[in-house]
Formats: structure tokens, C-alpha cells, sequence
């Protein structure tokens, strides 16, 4: 516990963010989300907006895998479903984003579902190995179903709008992605604090026993796989109204692999973790990329010669965090804050 | 010896007067492939008592709970909770009609603080749906403050185990584990609370600890119990009635002390552990 806090009752007790200094903390941090998009330029707001689709998909496979201990990678063909009906929607019907976005939601869940039920028979491996096939089903899909999709060529959007004004740069776009990501994560972290989340980590720990307690596997694996795709069907919707055009290539299996090793570098079974893994595996690539632009002036062949070098310093990297704390970035962070919380005490 | 006064003397007060049964195992056999693990077994429970079942390693203990929670499905025969036959009932179900156990080789959810198991014994008796729940709104914040005061103040405090609330259970001796998946089931609500070698492996102030505990559970909380249970004096100071198994077949029911005395008993379980004598005679039919 930080040093000089008592609790008052349970509710306090319970409280998501429990400390002033927490608080204080995330008004601080709310208050750099509200003027980013005033300072910053075309490329950060384009990669800020990247980084928060990535957190919605990641902490939706986290509450599946990370949470309840089913290995999916069907995540980025998910985030599809809610593509291409965010695109459907928007160049059919012309119905407001957020609707339009909860059916993106809602779709994609529905896929979940249909794909997670060999889930009470098949674990681990298997069971991601029959979310492959099913993401390669729903790429056929995609590709081939040419009246819906438009096929190979893929769907072009019109941008969304608010008051009848277009949201059509990142730094726009921002005041759609930004709050829908922090309430979403809000959902996921409330989620833990209820019978729901707790079902699922029992799911995870021990599967037998937690049916001995009354929980239903097949009910809460599912409803596991529903959330967690309703995520993704959330963030390939917003993935949409950011891109604007969707192809079958917009998602495929190497982003479900990027949102695995996202949880596993960040934190499996913690919501942090995923933030910490998605903003990590965007940025990190992105930043050794600018590095190798800033040599390109000194050694004209940087870019070419350091590309393959830059791949391999991504991989040595993940793989680095992994054996020096395979609890992930979230325990790094959370030993940081110890140190700090109990400064100048030492323990 | 403590601990056999305070029993003896809260038993005296207490008539045995309930004589409604809660639990019925009914000719209820269970094989795995060759092995009889399970036959022809019938006792009942009555409500209000405690009942332990007793019998030598590999007697069919164990398999007898699973077979009573749901785990198993035994090949044959019936078993009744609550006047019901609960044989097509899966084992959520049962929980959720007031089934609660615990095992004999813990199984605590090691990913989560010990305020976290407990609660999750209340989960059939929660109504939180999902949107409650990502929300945290209502019905969910309400829950789960009245749930975590109710803990609190009955079961963290009954148990002692208020120090450890916030630990991940992982870290905690294996008493300690015993001790919060006993709390677990409480949390359960249970009519029946099935307790598989609840002391196994304590020392001896362990044991004591959870012989008060489990004579309160029977006396304050009124839940009935039935346990497996190895050590003698713990069955013989707080049992009502006594089956001992053998081979998988009931080989005598009753008090505690007639049960004790039998002669069968003495030589499958407490006698001079002539195991080779006792297989023989088992094997040739008895
Ligand atoms: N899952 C199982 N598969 C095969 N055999 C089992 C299984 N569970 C128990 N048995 C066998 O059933 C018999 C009874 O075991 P058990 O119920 O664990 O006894 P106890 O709890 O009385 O020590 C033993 O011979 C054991 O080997
Ligand atoms: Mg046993």
C-alpha cells in the first residue's frame, strides 16, 4: 500500500484509482489527451491515433487470452467484421458513427461467438489453430464476396461526420478514436471488478474448479469470446473512419500475431499490459524507423542498409523484455512505482 | 486436549434433532476402465449433522465427492440433493442449488488475491450481467460492496484471516490455503459443504483451528457437513455418523464410536496395518 493512505470503507477500498496522487496522476494525463491534437502535427497525430485502435484490439485479446486463457489469433480478421460493416454501413445507409460502430461491435462479437465454440472442447494450441482457419475463412470471405465487399478492390468510405462537419485528418478523427478507446478501457478494467472478470480468471487458472463454483464454462468462454471481439469489431471500426479504405489485406494474420506478442511484451491478464504492449509494439518500430532517417543525411545508404537491421532490433527487443521480465511491461512499471511509493522509506 | 472439551461440551447443548436427509447416495457404483472405484455405495446425509466418511488410501473417497458434486458420472445408481436426483445435473447447477466443496489437493485460484477467491464462491448467486459489469453502474457497485461487507464481517472475520485479505494466495502456507478455500465455499451460501481431508498435512494447532471451524459452520451457520477425513480424532470428536469405506464398498456406518469399534474397521483402518491380510480377505469376497 502507498505510504500515508487508510482506507475508509470498501467502496474506497475498491475504487479503481485509490490514491490522490493516482488521481491526480489521471487528471494530468486526461488533460494531455484533450490538447494533443492542438500541438501536435500531422505524423504524431496519425501515429497517436494508431497506437489508441491498437489499445482497444489488444486489451480485447487480453481480457480472451490474457484473462481467460484462450489463445486466439483471430483478432485482426475480427477487427475485419467491424471494418468492412462500419464501411457498409456508412456508404449504404449513411447512419451516425457511434450506431454504426456498436453494430461493428455487435457483428464482430457474433463472429466471436460462432468461432469460439470449439473452445469447450479445444485449448491452447488447438484452439488457436482453429482461429486461424477461421481467419482465413473470414479473408475468403472478404475477398470473394464481391456484391458486399467489393471484393479484392475492397470498400471506399465516405469520413464521418459530427454536426455535419467531416472528420477527415488523424488530428480530427482523434475526437472520435480518443474517447471511445478510455471508455473502453474503463469497460475492461470494471469488467475485473465484477463476478464477470473473476469468472474469467478462474476459467484461466482452473477450469474444473471453477465449475465446482457455479461458473458455466461453455456461457463464459463465449461470453469471453464475445467481448473480446466486440473490442476488435470496435477497433477495426474505428480502424475504418480512419483509413477509409478496406481491403481483405487491411487485417491480415501477421496483426493478429502483433496483437499476441502486444499482450505477452505488455502483461498478460492486466489491462495496463495491454496498453503498455500496444504503445510499445506501434512505437517502437516507428522510432527506430526515425532513427534511421536521422542517419540518412550523415550515410546516405541508412535506409537501406539499416531496414533489415531495424527488424532485428525490434525482435531482440521483444524477446529481450521476455526473459528479463516475462510478467511483462506492466510489472516493470508497477516495480518503478514501488520504488516510488515507499521513497524515502527503503525496504 | 482443547479442543475435545470444547466439542463435547457444544455438543451436549445441541440436540440431534433434525433428522431430514439432505444428501442420499443411492447404490451408486463408478469405474475407471478395470478399476472399481465406486460400488454399490448408499449412505445418506442428515441435515444439520456432521458426517465423515472414512477408509484407507485409494478406498474410493474422493472418487465418492466427485461422483456427489458432478465430476463424475457414476456408471450406476442415483444421487439425491434435497430430495431431488440430481444424477442429469451438471455440476455448476449443483453448486448453484447449494453444493459447495473443497479439495483435497487445494484449489485455490493462484492469479488472484484471497478477497478475490472468496468472492468468486458467490458467483451463482451474483445477478451482475455484462453491461452492469463494464459499466460498473447500479446493480454491480451495489453487489459487490454488499458481497465484500458481508465477507468482511462474516467469514474474513469468523476465519481469521483478516491479515492475509489482500495476498495473492500463492504466497500463503498451506494451513492458510486450507483455510481461505474453506472460506471460499462459505461465501457459497451452501445447504452442504463437502470437505475432502480438510486437515491433511496441518500441524497441530492447524487442525484444532479448523476443528472449531468446522463444528461453528455446523452450529452457527447451520450448513451441514460432510468430510473425508483421515485423522480419527478429528472424526471422533466432531461426527455425528461415520461410514467407512474399503475397496470402494461401504464397510459399516453408524456412531462414531460404534463405528470405531467394529471389527472390520479396526482391521481395514485402524488396526495393526496388516494391509496384505486385509487385500486377501477382500479380494476372496470377504
Ligand atoms: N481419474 C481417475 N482415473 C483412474 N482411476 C482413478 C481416478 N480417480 C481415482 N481412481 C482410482 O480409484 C480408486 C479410488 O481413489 P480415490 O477416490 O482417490 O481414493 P481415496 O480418496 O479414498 O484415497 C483408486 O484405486 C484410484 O487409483
Ligand atoms: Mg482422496
Amino acid at each position: 500500500m502507498r505510504i500515508g493512505t487508510a482506507k475508509e470503507n470498501y467502496l474506497h477500498d475498491a475504487a479503481l484509482f485509490d490514491t490522490n496522487v493516482q488521481r491526480a496522476w489521471m487528471v494530468a494525463l486526461a488533460a494531455a489527451l484533450l490538447v494533443l491534437p492542438f500541438i501536435s502535427g500531422q505524423y504524431i497525430g496519425y501515429l497517436v491515433c494508431l497506437v489508441l485502435i491498437n489499445i482497444v484490439s489488444t486489451t480485447g485479446l487480453n481480457i480472451l487470452t490474457g484473462f481467460t486463457g484462450l489463445v486466439s489469433l483471430g483478432q485482426a480478421a475480427f477487427m475485419g467484421v467491424g471494418a468492412y460493416t462500419v464501411a457498409i454501413l456508412e456508404i449504404n445507409a449513411g447512419t451516425p458513427f457511434l450506431l454504426n460502430l456498436l453494430i461493428a461491435g455487435g457483428a464482430a462479437s457474433l463472429v466471436g461467438v460462432v468461432v469460439g465454440l470449439p473452445s469447450l472442447r479445444v485449448k491452447g494450441l488447438y484452439l488457436a489453430i482453429a482461429t486461424i482457419a477461421a481467419s482465413v475463412i473470414l479473408h475468403f470471405v472478404f475477398a470473394n464476396w464481391t456484391s458486399v465487399t467489393g471484393g479484392v478492390s475492397g470498400l471506399t468510405m465516405p469520413p464521418a461526420s459530427i454536426f455535419g462537419f467531416e472528420l477527415v485528418q488523424p488530428n480530427q478523427v482523434y475526437w472520435i478514436i480518443m474517447p471511445i478507446t478510455v471508455v473502453m478501457l474503463f469497460g475492461a478494467a470494471n469488467l475485473f471488478r465484477t463476478r464477470i472478470g473473476r469468472a474469467f480468471i478462474a476459467i484461466r487458472d482452473r477450469d474444473i474448479s471453477a465449475e465446482v463454483l457455479g461458473i458455466r464454462l461453455l456461457r463464459y468462454k463465449l461470453l469471453s469470446f464475445a467481448i473480446s471481439s466486440f473490442y476488435a469489431g470496435v477497433a477495426g471500426g474505428l480502424w475504418a473512419y480512419f483509413f477509409r479504405v478496406i481491403t481483405p489485406e487491411s487485417f491480415p494474420l501477421m496483426m493478429s500475431i502483433f496483437f499476441l506478442a502486444a499482450i505477452i511484451v505488455g502483461g498478460m491478464g492486466s489491462i495496463l499490459g495491454g496498453i503498455l504492449g500496444a504503445v510499445f509494439m506501434t512505437m517502437v518500430p516507428e522510432i527506430l524507423k526515425m532513427m534511421v532517417g536521422v542517419l540518412s543525411p550523415i550515410w546516405p545508404d541508412a535506409v537501406a542498409v539499416m531496414s533489415p537491421v531495424r527488424i532485428i532490433v525490434f525482435g531482440g527487443l521483444i524477446i529481450f523484455f521476455l526473459i528479463f521480465e516475462p510478467d511483462g511491461l506492466a510489472e516493470i512499471w508497477r516495480n518503478i512505482r514501488r520504488f516510488f511509493h515507499l521513497w524515502p522509506f527503503r525496504t | 486436549m482443547q479442543m475435545r472439551q470444547v466439542s463435547q461440551s457444544a455438543r451436549s447443548i445441541e440436540p440431534p434433532l433434525l433428522n431430514q436427509e439432505i444428501l442420499a447416495v443411492d447404490r451408486v457404483s463408478l469405474s475407471f476402465g478395470g478399476v472399481k472405484a465406486l460400488s454399490n455405495v448408499s449412505f445418506s446425509v442428515k441435515e444439520g449433522s456432521i458426517t465423515s466418511v472414512i477408509g484407507p488410501n485409494g478406498a474410493g473417497k474422493t472418487s465418492l465427492f466427485n461422483s456427489i458434486s458432478g465430476f463424475y458420472k457414476p456408471s450406476e445408481g442415483d444421487v439425491r440433493f434435497l430430495g431431488e436426483n440430481v444424477n442429469k445435473i451438471t455440476a455448476p447447477e449443483r453448486a448453484e442449488r447449494g453444493m459447495a466443496r473443497t479439495f483435497q489437493n487445494i484449489a485455490l485460484f493462484k492469479g488472484m488475491t484471497v478477497l478475490d477467491n472468496i468472492k468468486l464462491g458467490r458467483h451463482a448467486h451474483l445477478k451482475t450481467n455484462v453491461l452492469d459489469a463494464l459499466f460498473y453502474f447500479g446493480r454491480a457497485r451495489r453487489e459487490e460492496c454488499e458481497l465484500r461487507r458481508e465477507i468482511e464481517e462474516r467469514i474474513i472475520d469468523f476465519l481469521e484471516i483478516d491479515h492475509i485479505r489482500n495476498q495473492s494466495v500463492a504466497n500463503l502456507s498451506y494451513g492458510l490455503q486450507k483455510r481461505v478455500e474453506l472460506a471460499r465455499a462459505l461465501a457459497m451460501q451452501p445447504k452442504i459443504l463437502l470437505l475432502d481431508e480438510p486437515v491433511a498435512g496441518m500441524n497441530r494447532e492447524e487442525t484444532e483451528d479448523m476443528a472449531r471451524f468446522i463444528l461453528d459452520v455446523k452450529e452457527e451457520w447451520g450448513v451441514t457437513v460432510l468430510m473425508v477425513e483421515h485423522d480419527m480424532g478429528l472424526v471422533m470428536d466432531l461426527s455425528d455418523h461415520v461410514v467407512c469405506l474399503n475397496f470402494g464398498k461401504v464397510i459399516t456406518e453408524g456412531l462414531p464410536g460404534d463405528v470405531q469399534a467394529h471389527p472390520d474397521v479396526i482391521s481395514a483402518y485402524l488396526g495393526s496395518g496388516d494391509v496384505a491380510a486385509l487385500r486377501k480377505k477382500f479380494k476372496e469376497g470377504k
